[in-house]
């Protein structure tokens, strides 16, 4: 028996020049953060972007986007809707404010069914909000989606690196493309995820000092555009990401 | 799934089957179409009617339903979906992700909501039959 959702994800994404999934080995470093402000950068500086929320039992981006009473369209399969000039694809669509507890199987369905209805159209870029971990999501992605490349996010903490680092490890290991590490929330002066990235033959985006005015900007982006955060990104894209 | 998009879907998939087996012409294509994702069928045969492609033009699609069947993984109740009663936001939402059950439904003896679609998920290519390319 053959799943013919397969052989249609790549005609999806054929049009897609690129995709950028925003990940981490760890959970609470700023992925759907970070996901968000450089989805709109990009769309702010007239790229034409489209952004999945691919956190199926922890979706965020919608608070942060301040998404709220919006569905796809059906059009020979479902087209995103455009969320301040993003096509944005997310779970919520779907399972509304309720839990959807999915075992790793389940997620791969999900992921799988999605990535094949979705229209996405013609993108420069396509930016994935991952989920955290090295498992399902992190597998299906590296077999499903073959252009990707992966932004990843740290804290400065050596705990969250523990496992941020054996995340590079398996990505350099397969010849997946890894744009960059952002060190994100710092608090010190240790240049510790600096040399570690470097070491790693791996190009070091920068620092995000912890802002604690963040909190207040969620759902409302022009704020959020606004805060040393989102300044800090804007730098680093303009710096790191070759846009030609 | 929606029903064009899977008519899509396995419009593609025969062809690049008849391609890989050197099958001139698809005479028969043999689907099983899972009861959970609730797919109107007339719509799905309309669809794969217009999208045929130029190996398929006379294809015959048969189609067989897949009663949808659940099994809790705590308590190992088995239910049937047809069973529940779902209104019209969840059997929308369970028509797009299947797996959004897991959002709206709970095992009927325990309520627990971690259970497993033992049949009758997805759109499934049993068989393609057709004429093999000479020389």
């Amino acid at each position: 028996m053959v799943d013919p959702r397969i052989p249609l994800i790549s005609e999806r994404l054929r049009e897609i020049r690129r995709v950028i999934a925003v990940s981490s080995g760890k959970g609470g470093v700023g992925k759907s953060l970070v996901a968000s402000v450089l989805a709109l950068t990009l769309a702010k500086k007239g790229y034409k972007v489209g952004f999945f929320d691919i956190d199926f039992t922890s979706p965020s981006s919608h608070v942060i986007l301040g998404v709220s009473n919006i569905q796809p369209e059906e059009k020979n399969g479902i087209v995103p809707p455009t969320v301040h000039g993003l096509k944005y694809m997310s779970i919520i669509y779907y399972a509304g404010d309720r839990a959807s507890p999915l075992r790793g199987a389940e997620f791969s369905n999900a992921l799988i069914e999605l990535l094949a209805v979705t229209v996405w159209g013609e993108l420069d870029f396509l930016i994935i909000d991952m989920p955290p971990g090295i498992s399902d999501a992190t597998l299906d992605v590296l077999r499903l989606i073959k252009k990707a490349e992966f932004l990843v996010v740290t804290t400065s903490s050596r705990l969250a690196f523990e496992t941020v680092r054996k995340f590079i490890d398996l990505l350099l290991e397969l010849n997946v493309p890894v744009l960059g590490v952002i060190e994100n929330m710092k608090m010190t002066n240790s240049d510790f995820i600096h040399k570690e990235s470097e070491e790693k033959g791996i190009k070091f985006w920068g620092e995000i000092p912890f802002d604690k005015n963040l909190e207040e900007s969620i759902g409302d982006i022009e704020r959020l555009l606004n805060t040393e955060f989102g300044k800090a990104l804007e730098r680093m894209i303009a710096e790191k990401i070759d846009l030609n | 799934m929606h029903e064009w998009a899977l008519a899509e879907a396995v419009i593609k998939t025969v062809s690049q089957i008849a391609e890989k087996e050197g099958l001139d012409n698809v005479s028969e294509v043999n689907i099983r179409l899972g009861e959970l994702q609730q797919v109107d069928v007339e719509i799905f045969k309309f669809a794969l009617s217009q999208l045929k492609a130029p190996k398929l033009e006379k294809a015959q699609f048969n189609i067989r339903r897949d009663e949808a069947k659940l099994r809790c993984r705590v308590c190992s109740y088995e239910w049937t979906f047809s069973s529940v009663e779902l209104d019209e936001e969840a059997r929308e939402a369970v028509h797009f992700v299947p797996e959004i059950a897991h959002a709206f439904m709970k095992c009927p003896r325990c309520g627990s909501p971690d259970f497993e679609v033992v049949s009758g998920r997805g759109v499934w290519i049993e068989s393609v039959k057709g004429v093999k390319r000479h020389g």
